[in-house]
């Protein structure tokens, strides 16, 4: 009899520790429910190889858009993204970054490179065609403006900025696409949320 | 003949005290009670604790938005702007109940599924939106309001804030 009431109570406590792994409200980011697969891409790493997210399985992976000349969002993003990945110590060989550009025509491989080396060398930069770029951009969802020229003389020497949509999607080690960080979330918050999907 | 005050004063004097009776009566009845019920009432709004049974606002996309669209209809299913409140509404719910993949604010939500976004901190929220004719949704996410002046405010500006809460 004492036994049954044990092994109920086990199973209880099981269910509970389940349930609550299970949720979603234990990030931090927006959730989605039920997650799909991710998108996936073929573009032009900047590593060398080719960027897809499917090599990347067994990984949680943070995705983000932007360009390198981006004035502010996206080196504050990828700064974050970095303080992240030191605060996850050990646990860092398996967070991935990959950054998406929103701008093929100045970001080429060897400029994404250096880029987001300059945050972490273990980010990875994607570019490619603008129609392979704005198919992505489409199934996740991410807006951006035409070129935004500040004067005539920026216009003249090709100077300009986009306003695009400035998120970190998390993709699990399954490569479902988990949750999505609005921009001004934290290193901590990110730090939370990687570690819990890579506690799954 | 004479005619004493007394005959006519008389009525005029009971009549005079039958108002006073009135009066204290609806003074007694009426007014004293409803006094007292909106002090209580404004006490209750300023004091008491702000609770909530679910802190998950929630916003559908129902099936037909996209076909409506196409066929020219104007369909504004979610308000432009959504207020939070920390500790009490602070997780925004947007479901897709369409049958095609509908970009709400910050993200693409597949048909059937829903995206959870919590708040943790107050601000204001602008994301681009093409369900919005202004193609901007605005989330205000405000911290718990303190008792007294604040906590009384924002009931009030529950009040006549559609999808807001008590």
């Amino acid at each position: 009899m004492k036994r049954s009431v044990l092994a109920l109570l086990l199973l209880f406590l099981l269910a509970v520790t389940i349930g609550a792994a299970a949720s979603p409200a234990e990030l931090r980011a927006g959730v989605f429910n039920p997650p799909r697969l991710a998108p996936d891409f073929a573009l032009r790493g900047s590593d060398g190889s080719e960027l897809k997210l499917s090599r990347y399985r067994g990984k949680v992976v943070a995705l983000a858009f932007g360009y390198t000349n981006c004035p502010s969002v996206c080196p504050v993003t990828l700064g974050y993204l970095a303080e992240a990945r030191k605060k996850l110590g050990a646990g860092a060989k398996d967070l991935q970054v990959v950054f998406v550009t929103v701008d093929p025509e100045r970001d080429d491989a060897d400029h994404l490179k250096k880029f987001v080396a300059f945050f972490d060398p273990t980010f990875v930069g994607g570019t490619g065609t603008p129609g392979q770029l704005a198919e992505i951009r489409k199934v996740y969802g991410i807006t951006m403006s035409d070129k935004i020229f500040t004067d005539a003389s920026s216009k003249s020497k090709g100077i300009y900025y986009l306003d695009h949509s400035s998120f970190v999607y998390l993709i699990d080690r399954e490569g479902k696409l988990r949750a999505m960080m609005p921009f001004g979330v934290t290193a901590d918050d990110i730090e939370h949320d990687a570690k819990a999907l890579l506690s799954r | 003949m004479t005619t004493r005050v007394s005959d006519i004063d008389f009525p005029r004097a009971q009549m005079h005290d039958g108002r006073r009776v009135i009066g204290r009566r609806l003074l007694y009845w009426v007014l004293i009670p409803l006094g007292s019920f909106a002090v209580g009432a404004l006490a209750w709004a300023a004091l008491a604790p702000v609770r909530s049974e679910s802190r998950e606002q929630v916003y559908v996309i129902p099936k037909g938005t996209w076909e409506h669209r196409q066929a020219g209809h104007h369909l504004d299913v979610i308000p432009s702007r959504i207020r939070l409140t920390i500790g009490v509404k602070d997780v925004l719910v947007m479901r897709n109940e369409d049958d095609v993949p509908q970009l709400f604010g910050p993200v693409l939500i597949m048909p059937g599924q829903s995206f959870q976004l919590p708040f943790q901190r107050p601000s204001e929220y602008i994301f681009t939106c093409p369900l919005h004719s202004s193609g901007l949704l605005t989330i205000v996410v405000e911290p718990m309001p303190e008792p007294g002046w604040p906590r009384l405010r924002w009931r009030a500006t529950g009040l006549v804030t559609p999808g807001a809460w008590l």
